[in-house]
């Protein structure tokens, strides 16, 4: 079996002490929340930290809690949690949605929201969940806390905005009344996404005030498709209009080719699935389960 | 004999006799093994596909703390090991010296202290390589520019490694020239790897002092392996001990003998001290046998009304780097004329040429039958173009041309002689099954709507249980299985075999065929295997051939024993031999059945002070040795209904309905397993299972991320149905099944989902069918499957 | 460094590296080789334990992670002589063959029926979709687990619901 080369580990027993601990190792150090995406790229030896800096003991991350008009998901949060919150389901299908094609059951028992977002891995679903929703990322660093949009977070593939010594703390979602779906087509359960598509629609007296579709897979800038939100927002809530930001979407995509397809089938997909995520988010706002 | 009721003793279902110690977590495999002062062993690999080695500096690696040894393919020239016999006649490299020939390919070997130890080490070892162009496409390893591969073998000019064809060129050739209609299909049977979940390992204890060489290995081979350890490294055979504990899945994986199992026995030799080397998954997806990688072009005529007359077949075999292909001696390209199927043809010819690439060697490894698998695909993808091409429901076209019940035993084309057969009467029990009438209205329903709904139907004759030993031999060891038996005074039995279970179930079966035979309870029968100190020969478990062989072996051993006990149960009944009868578990007079005595009462009087007759020296102990006649040839009919979403290319697998008929079954319970666990790898290799190459020759299949098996969610609840049809020539009448569903079913499923896409003008996709490759498909741009996706 | 891990109950104090994984704590340092190990990316679940009442892949976890904290294997379940009854359902509906996947399969079924103790096909196929089995076509395990539920096995809380994973949820007005 691959086995990660030898590094120091620090368990951080409060959000203070992780900072220091950050500060202390620098950029050598690497933080290991559930570790399913850093664990297997150590014993690839594609990532040789000099570090760990162990988060798991912070309890004050792993809440997922109503604040005021927002949804708080705290870092530490594990997928299965997410997933299994009645808050999240009722006001955000778009989480439950990606949570329940996010890699298999027993990996999300342990890897947590926060983790998969500070990866930045082109191919994740909350990236891309999140990006639709706008959250709002807390991050806290020896400076104190600031927030960042998830918009201005992703800086590219494995690239964040967190500086260092920064952690990511916690998401925050306003809940307001929209409507979300979430759709990925996958070789197989608990892959990779081939592409995924997130749609979240505000409407109002029949039209659209607010649209989010973010994009996995198919390097949309920031995970999300911009111009095809900006072709919804005013429109009408119907399949035409879909099938347009669909076709925006795609076009302002840019996927590259691998195993798991194509360009040109990842760009068409890239339409396909934002048509259909709008679909069902639409069919949700008219209370239908899609 | 039927084999469906249940028996108190004997055939029947049973549970499992293996089962009580893997459910608490007690068994042991080979990376279970601890012995005292045990160290690890790890393997520098190649990065690239072809290259040739400048140097190799490991003396960073040697200066580590933990590190005990170093050894490279120069430390193994020196002891003659640097290269090593394939079981395909051709030379594999241990480690290589002057070239590599696939990226993965053994470079070094570390032994130290501990695992982790062992695998930093490599990082020490400094390699210098000069990049040569791989060879990549399989197709155009043969082009006159393509590099030279084999360089070191005298007189390769080229990348050819053979040519073989089967059946009438001629005669064929006059078939489809008179035929009414001929069509033509280029196919591919990608390359894929059985990835059983243990991956290959060895823990080698070479006793300095007495010279034995004890090797715990992941062998389906062991005596096989024992005899091949012998030959190469020059050890005697009788100072040689192979133990295969239990196996963590094999399917052809753990036939050959690899790089590793013997860098770890030069390591034990070279360090004192026992050595244990077990692969990665990277190491085993990259390096160890794969399986098929045909590129096929077929061609099937018929009549205008639909009788199939003749077959004609051009496949590329890639071999990869080294021709490693388990296969018997006299057949290089397994058993690939059976490609014939389960038709009436009136000719049928085939050629195969073999050809080195860039890439790992092997070539049968899983669920093999030695190269029926890509052969059924062959001809039960021709049947459904040619039904495609005809209007013909596939169903009803494979009813009009399957063998009849009264052409058996049938001699087909290409010189097979099928032994027992009713071929109609599974496929109307499929379609039964699946109601494929119905199935047939529902589509044409969907298709009004739009949908895409495919039914797929397959048909398929397996030819397992190799030899006879005259024709089939590995290496020269022909493909004969010993058996012995002993019945100890009380009337337990210990039946010892040579094949290795590697989850089949062979404690239980085994001791049920003795149970069936003797007449005693499975409970009373312990059954010896995996280690060759304790068992006779034989040549191992794959193709299927356990119980073909070695089950034909327990059983005729078994009936010697009966037999020798007929004769001292006539000396305690004091009458002749002639009087008496058997009942099961029982000798009694004829005409008194109550004078009789039991298998324990004669194996206790066979131990006694008794005065035993002519023929008996005392107790009832037999060996035998097994030459079947002929292959056992199962059969089964498969249908697949799937649903595909043609906007995004998935396929769901709705329903899979599976017939077999393996003839009589021993534990019908084990049976059912082995077709499940058939129909989830056939399934897999249609929809997702490729290992795939890019042009510089990079293996994209490296690890469980890209090479994907199916899980709990793409397998549908198989239904299954069986017929039973007894082989003529095996003493119980049975046939092997290990690997029917795994050569059956990928046909069924990719004809049902170009079924699903014949409303878009699909005839034909290649496998595996992940939504890109069926959207492409639909868009008429089909994907080479086994290259990069650009 | 050292590390105290209660593994099936009982404590175990060792010092590793921090770089052991928590598969090899259990199979070198405390020779529980029960658990298994299939791949190096954490997608073939042969590894499975729970980890504080949870099933996890072992082989992506640091065994220093689980210091102080609580681990079940396979040897675990069993209650002295008397198997659990998803063993049981294992080996009367053939649920195994080669047996490797067998001890990560159980531990995810254990779990299941402790959260869902009738769960249905596609419960029982969802929860078992990170593990792979190369010999049964996942039918019969599907079935043992079934008749582990039918058997007595199902003794979870039934207020736990059907839930995949219970949340740990605190609500603020």
């Amino acid at each position: 079996m691959q086995v990660p080369a030898a590094f120091q580990y620090e368990r951080a027993t409060s959000l203070d002490q992780a900072i220091e601990l950050l500060t202390r190792y620098g950029p050598e150090a690497r933080v290991v929340a559930g570790g399913h995406s850093l664990l297997p790229m150590m014993k690839l030896r594609l990532a040789q930290p000099e570090a760990l800096i162990d988060i798991n003991g912070l309890g004050e991350l792993a809440l997922i809690r109503v604040d005021g008009h927002d949804l708080a998901v705290g870092a530490m949060v594990r997928h299965a949690e997410l997933l299994a919150s009645p808050v999240v389901g009722e006001h955000f299908p778009i989480l439950r949605d990606a949570e329940r094609v996010i890699a298999d059951p027993l990996v999300r028992n342990r890897g947590t929201v926060g983790g998969s977002l500070c990866q930045a891995d082109p191919s994740e679903d909350l990236s891309a969940a999140f990006s639709a929703l706008r959250a709002t990322l807390v991050a806290q660093g020896p400076g104190g806390r600031r927030t960042i949009g998830i918009r201005e977070f992703f800086l590219g593939p494995y690239e964040t905005a967190l500086n260092e010594a920064e952690l990511l703390v916690e998401i925050r979602v306003p809940i307001r009344s929209h409507a979300s779906a979430y759709r990925k087509v996958e070789r197989r359960v608990g892959d990779w996404a081939v592409v995924a598509a997130g749609a979240v629609l505000e409407i109002s007296a029949g039209v659209i005030t607010e649209a989010g579709i973010g994009l996995t897979a198919v390097g949309a800038p920031r995970f999300v498709a911009e111009q095809a939100e900006d072709f919804l927002r005013g429109g009408r809530p119907d399949d035409e209009g879909f099938a347009e930001a669909g076709r925006i979407a795609a076009q302002e995509c840019r996927p590259t080719a691998d195993q798991r397809g194509p360009v040109d089938f990842k760009r068409h997909l890239a339409g396909e699935l934002t048509t259909r995520a709008l679909r069902a988010a639409a069919a949700r706002a008219q209370g239908q389960e899609a | 004999m039927t084999t469906t009721e249940e028996r108190p003793v004997g055939f029947g279902r049973m549970p499992r006799k293996e089962d009580a110690r893997f459910v608490r977590g007690h068994g042991t495999y080979v990376d279970d093994v601890r012995l005292p002062g045990m160290l690890h062993g790890a393997i520098l690999r190649s990065p690239l596909a072809h290259a040739r080695i400048v140097s190799i500096d490991t003396s960073a690696a040697e200066a580590h703390p933990k590190v005990r040894a170093v050894i490279t393919g120069e430390t193994l020239a020196g002891l003659g090991l640097a290269w090593m016999p394939t079981i395909s006649y051709d030379t594999q490299a241990v480690l290589a010296t002057d070239k590599v020939r696939f990226q993965g390919q053994e470079v070094a070997f570390v032994v130290a202290e501990d695992h982790y130890a062992a695998r930093d080490a490599l990082e020490l070892i400094d390699v210098e390589y000069e990049p040569l162009p791989p060879v990549v496409d399989a197709r155009r390893a043969l082009d006159p520019d393509a590099p030279v591969i084999r360089d070191d073998k005298e007189g390769q000019t080229d990348n050819h490694v053979f040519d073989w064809s089967a059946g009438d060129k001629e005669r064929t050739d006059e078939v489809f020239a008179a035929a009414d209609v001929v069509v033509e299909q280029d196919m591919l049977y990608p390359r894929v790897h059985p990835a059983p979940l243990e991956t290959c390992g060895t823990v080698a204890d070479m006793d300095a002092i007495t010279g034995k060489l004890t090797v715990w290995s992941t062998t389906q081979a062991p005596h096989a392996h024992r005899t091949l350890y012998a030959m190469v490294a020059g050890i005697p055979e009788h100072k040689i001990r192979i133990i295969s504990p239990d196996i963590g899945g094999g399917f052809g994986n753990k036939v050959g003998i690899y790089p590793g199992y013997v860098c770890a026995v030069v390591g034990s030799i070279v360090t004192g001290k026992p050595v244990k080397w077990v692969e990665d998954r990277s190491e085993n997806l990259m390096s160890t046998s794969f399986a098929r990688d045909y590129h096929m072009h077929g061609e099937i005529a018929a009549t205008k009304d639909g009788k199939i007359q003749g077959l004609r077949v051009h496949v590329i075999a890639d071999h990869g780097a080294f021709n490693a292909t388990a296969q018997p001696t006299q057949f290089p390209a397994g058993f690939f004329s059976v490609f014939t199927g389960s038709y009436d043809l009136a000719a049928a010819h085939c050629t195969v040429t073999g050809v080195y690439t860039d890439k790992a060697p092997g070539g049968v490894a899983y669920a093999c039958s030695f190269r029926v698998t890509e052969a059924v695909y062959l001809v039960e993808r021709m049947v459904d173009v040619l039904a495609d091409k005809l209007g013909t429901d596939p169903a009803e076209l494979r009813m009009r041309n399957l063998l009849r019940p009264g052409q058996f035993p049938y001699r087909t084309q290409t010189g097979w002689e099928y032994d027992s057969g009713d071929y109609p009467r599974a496929l109307r029990l499929a379609m039964d099954i699946a109601h494929y009438d119905d199935l047939r209205r529902e589509q044409a329903g969907k298709r009004e709507r739009g949908e895409l709904m495919g039914i797929g139907v397959s048909f398929f004759t397996e030819a397992v249980g190799a030899g006879p030993r005259k024709h089939m031999d590995i290496l020269g060891l022909g493909m004969a299985d010993g058996a012995e038996l002993r019945v100890h005074p009380t009337g337990k039995a210990v039946l010892r075999i040579s094949v290795q279970t590697q989850g089949q179930g062979h404690e239980t079966t085994f001791a049920q065929i003795v149970a069936e035979e003797l007449g005693i309870p499975p409970e009373d029968v312990e059954v010896v295997h995996g280690d060759t100190d304790q068992t006779p020969f034989g040549l191992g478990t794959y193709g299927s051939r356990s119980t073909p062989v070695s089950g034909a072996a327990a059983a005729m051993v078994a009936r010697k024993v009966r037999e020798r006990a007929k004769i001292v149960a006539s000396a305690m009944l004091e009458v002749s031999p002639d009087d008496l009868e058997w009942e099961k578990g029982r000798w009694y007079v004829t005409g008194d059945p109550d004078q009789g005595r039991t298998m324990a009462e004669i194996a206790l009087a066979a131990h006694s002070n008794l005065e035993l007759p002519e023929g008996v020296e005392g107790q009832l102990d037999a060996t035998c040795v097994y030459n079947p006649p002929n292959l056992t040839f199962p059969f089964g009919a498969y249908i697949c209904v799937a649903d595909v979403d043609a906007d995004t290319g998935q396929v769901k697998i709705r329903r899979f309905v599976a017939v077999d008929d393996c003839g009589n079954r021993i534990n019908p319970m084990i049976v059912e397993g082995q077709v499940h666990g058939g129909l989830a790898d056939g399934l897999g290799m249609a929809l997702m299972q490729v290992i795939a190459f890019d042009e510089d020759g990079n293996c994209l299949g490296g690890s469980f991320m890209d090479y994907l098996l199916p899980t709990s969610v793409e397998c549908p609840s198989w239904e299954l149905g069986e017929t039973v049809t007894p082989s003529p020539h095996h003493p119980i009448g049975a046939k092997g099944v290990g690997e029917s569903a795994t050569v059956g079913s990928p046909a069924a499923v990719v004809n049902a989902v170009v079924d699903a896409l014949k409303p878009l003008g699909v005839r034909h996709v290649d496998m595996p069918l992940t939504p890109a490759a069926v959207w492409r498909a639909a868009q008429g741009r089909p994907l080479r499957t086994d290259l990069a996706i650009t | 460094m050292r590390i105290t891990v209660t593994v099936n109950g009982e404590q175990h104090t060792r010092d590793v590296e921090p770089r052991l994984l928590l598969v090899h704590f259990l199979r070198d340092e405390l020779g529980l080789t029960g658990t298994h190990w299939g791949c190096d990316t954490s997608n073939c679940g042969v590894c499975t334990v729970w980890l504080d009442g949870t099933p996890v892949k072992s082989c992506t976890v640091l065994a220093v992670m689980a210091d102080g904290h609580e681990v079940r294997t396979v040897e675990g379940l069993a209650h002295g002589a008397e198997l659990d009854p998803v063993q049981q359902g294992f080996i009367a509906c053939h649920g195994l063959q080669c047996g490797f996947c067998t001890p990560g399969m159980m531990m995810t079924a254990r779990w299941l029926l402790d959260h869902n103790a009738d769960p249905s096909e596609e419960d029982i196929r969802e929860a078992i979709s990170g593990q792979v089995c190369r010999c049964t076509g996942y039918e019969n395990i599907v079935r043992a687990i079934r008749w582990a539920a039918e058997h007595g096995g199902g003794r979870g809380t039934a207020d736990a619901g059907t839930e995949p994973a219970p949340g740990r949820e605190e609500v603020r007005a």
